[in-house]
């Protein structure tokens, strides 16, 4: 069959194979002709790329104004980190964005891995609080914009996942004191919505504190969203340990492996292939929520996004700025996915099932 | 008796001149120790608080914790904002969290008795009003019986709309859209009749969002009163002294004609009262047990509060009105300075 042949043949197939489908096909086909060149006049011909104070944005026949995301990038990256200092930042999402390269490719192995992410997290906090090594101090309420949306999901999932585990772990085993206590914890995080703990955290909890003590804003964030977090991906792992037979754990047994040796070595790494899809989902949903951290006055992506728009020279111009944070969102999730589907081949015949049948 | 009405003075005075050069109070003293202020802000809104593109605190509410840090510290720079949502900021204060609380925030009778917070004074006022565009033929709030309203929840502004209808046996349909956004864009594509919040927001509206801005019109009748104004905790009464006369300096300021440009040269100039001011004579810094140069520096490095108006509100297109000085026919009014 010729190339031109099979196309023919798959066009019939997937496209036209019924009345129905046929009719399907036209009309999506007939919407997009006409809707496309109204969208790409609107957001190139049209569209404005710079314009000091938005008023060029404003005539009759103006398209998109992305010259708010031109004028206002350095809020948007940066928040109100110092602007004199804002390469510290710039270097931070650079270290962080060359971390998610390697560890994503695999291009290190897991122990190397495991002390360059050590080295980078305390570069990262140097470069971000400073004071020492001649940078200036800045103190982390001045932290926002992608910078901060960056810091916090990698941090508390780095932090969430290992704890996860534990609970997991824990929810599974036989001593009653640490198999209630991880059920008390899982049930009662997943019975509280995320924004009421911030919320209480922001509110409640500085009038029990004597006056003049408080505990950081940012720290009080990032700790919510790991207990959340834990909680959740606890669940997912229990999924993924509920998913090995018995025999399994049996087999181990019978060979004399201690509780941690088969938790290591037998149980743990099968369960977590399982998991690989919904760990992954957990994790992309866990990126999106920090952006409620807006409730406490902490300025993520989104919300330096949103206070742009309050400015009044860009007042009006909300598809295009919302767009922007929807890309922005989708340039690190829809990553995270793929990675995940590469994750899932590479463990489905690397030391995956297929060495288990060999067995 | 006139010889002991004469000894009661004195004493009297005695005491208020020990009292006046007692120490800087509690917060003053930990700020100095740590360096700067915590100045709560809004989150982001135009005129009163926001990050500007290199992400620098701006507006006339951040220009008040710059100038009571240039009175105390003697550096307007000497300030770290914390933005806070309109349910954080009271509690905010009261832990201690924030040591001024300068955030657009009405000053009622419940907030300034109930919560443990005082009042200092109005930076601003405000009160709410109606928008209609003028093809409507609409001449005054009388006139809005049965109209679609647009409005945002959860603010003062909603119960007021309620309370004027009522009061007036009207009927309105409320729409209600929780971002601001959405709300305009209700009101510019005809969903609603009629806009409302507060009047420097419907002139700020108007001026930046009307594709043509005469097409719009702000009613006469202001159905609220809204005074704006910094907020400090209740039990430190030398710290509300200092952030209560960082905002009268700024008024007085502007009815003596002094600016950031030109108080060296007016300093200079032997006017008495002016003197004074920038304590060449007396001694007013000592009162306040903060350097007797405070005024100048909160009008050489912030300017005064006709200054950081025109700075701030007036490419909003916001005019002074009712935040004119007392003189030109405004409630701007300063207690003397003497």
């Amino acid at each position: 069959m010729s190339r031109g042949q099979a196309m023919v043949q798959w066009t019939r197939t997937r496209l036209f194979s019924s009345w129905p489908s046929a009719l399907a096909t036209l009309a999506i086909v007939i919407l997009a002709a006409k809707l496309l060149p109204a969208l790409i006049d609107w957001a190139f011909l049209r569209a404005h790329w710079s314009a000091g104070d938005g008023a060029a944005c404003r005539g009759a026949d103006a398209g998109a104004c992305w010259a708010l995301v031109t004028a206002k990038y350095r809020f948007i990256l940066f928040g109100t980190f110092p602007v004199d200092q804002h390469w510290r930042p710039a270097m931070v999402i650079a270290t962080l964005l060359a971390l998610y390269g390697v560890s994503g490719f695999h291009l290190l192995p897991a122990k190397k891995l495991c002390s360059l992410w050590l080295a980078a997290l305390i570069a990262i906090g140097v470069l971000m609080w400073g004071g020492v090594l001649g940078l200036s101090y800045v103190e982390n309420q001045r932290w926002g914009g992608l910078t901060l949306t960056l810091l916090l999901s990698t941090f508390g999932i780095a932090l969430a996942f290992p704890l996860s585990i534990l609970l997991a772990l824990g929810r599974r085993s036989e001593m009653p004191i640490i198999r209630w206590s991880a059920i008390g914890y899982i049930e009662l995080v997943r019975g509280v919505p995320l924004i009421s703990v911030l919320f209480m955290a922001s509110v409640l909890l500085p009038l029990f504190l004597p006056q003049g003590v408080s505990i950081d804003k940012l720290l009080r964030a990032q700790l919510a969203m790991i207990l959340f977090a834990a909680a959740y991906l606890a669940e997912v792992v229990r999924g993924g340990l509920q998913a090995i037979p018995p025999q399994q754990e049996e087999a181990a047994l019978a060979l004399g492996l201690s509780y941690w040796q088969r938790v290591r070595y037998v149980t743990l790494p099968q369960a977590l292939r399982v998991a690989i899809p919904p760990l992954v989902n957990t994790f992309i949903g866990f990126f999106k929520d920090t952006s409620l951290v807006v409730i406490i006055g902490l300025f993520d992506f989104l919300t330096t996004i949103k206070v742009s728009l309050t400015e009044p020279a860009w007042s009006g111009f909300g598809i295009e700025a919302y767009l922007f944070a929807a890309l922005g969102y989708f340039a690190f999730c829809y990553p995270m996915s793929r990675y995940s589907q590469a994750l899932e081949r590479r463990s489905a015949h690397g030391a995956g099932l297929g060495a288990l049948r060999e067995n | 008796m006139k010889f002991n009405i004469n000894i009661l003075a004195g004493a009297l005075t005695l005491a208020l001149f020990c009292a006046a050069n007692s120490h800087a109070g509690p917060t003053a003293d930990s700020v100095v120790k740590k360096g700067f202020i915590q100045c709560g802000v809004n989150t982001g809104l135009a005129g009163f608080a926001q990050p500007d593109n290199n992400g620098e605190w701006r507006g006339i509410d951040v220009d008040l914790c710059r100038a009571v840090a240039a009175a105390l510290l003697g550096d307007a720079k000497k300030n770290r904002y914390t933005p806070l949502t309109a349910q954080q900021r009271f509690t905010a204060l009261q832990s201690g969290e924030v040591d001024i609380l300068s955030r657009n925030t009405t000053w009622t009778f419940a907030r300034d008795a109930g919560q443990g917070i005082n009042f200092v004074g109005v930076n601003f006022y405000d009160g709410q009003g109606f928008m209609v565009p003028k093809k409507r033929n609409i001449k005054s709030a009388k006139q809005l019986n049965g109209a679609a309203i647009c409005v945002q929840p959860g603010t003062t502004t909603e119960l007021n709309m309620a309370d004027y209808f009522r009061a007036n046996k009207m009927k309105f349909k409320p729409v209600v859209i929780e971002k601001l956004e959405e709300v305009l864009n209700a009101y510019f594509t005809g969903r609603c009749d009629v806009f409302t919040t507060d009047v420097s927001g419907l002139v700020a509206v108007r001026a930046a969002r009307a594709t043509n801005p005469a097409d719009h019109m702000i009613l006469p009748e202001v159905i609220s009163k809204e005074p704006f104004g910094p907020v400090v905790r209740h039990g430190d009464d030398h710290w509300q002294d200092l952030v209560k006369w960082t905002l009268f300096a700024m008024i007085e300021a502007e009815e003596l004609g002094l600016t950031s440009k030109n108080i060296d040269q007016q300093a200079q100039a032997g006017n008495p009262v002016v003197q004074r001011f920038v304590g060449a004579t007396g001694d007013f810094g000592k009162m306040l047990a903060i350097d007797n140069r405070w005024a100048y520096n909160i009008v050489k490095q912030v300017g005064n509060y006709g200054e950081s108006f025109e700075r701030h509100l007036t490419p909003l297109g916001l005019d002074r009105g009712v935040n004119k000085l007392w003189n030109k026919g405004g409630l701007m009014y300063a207690p003397p300075l003497r």
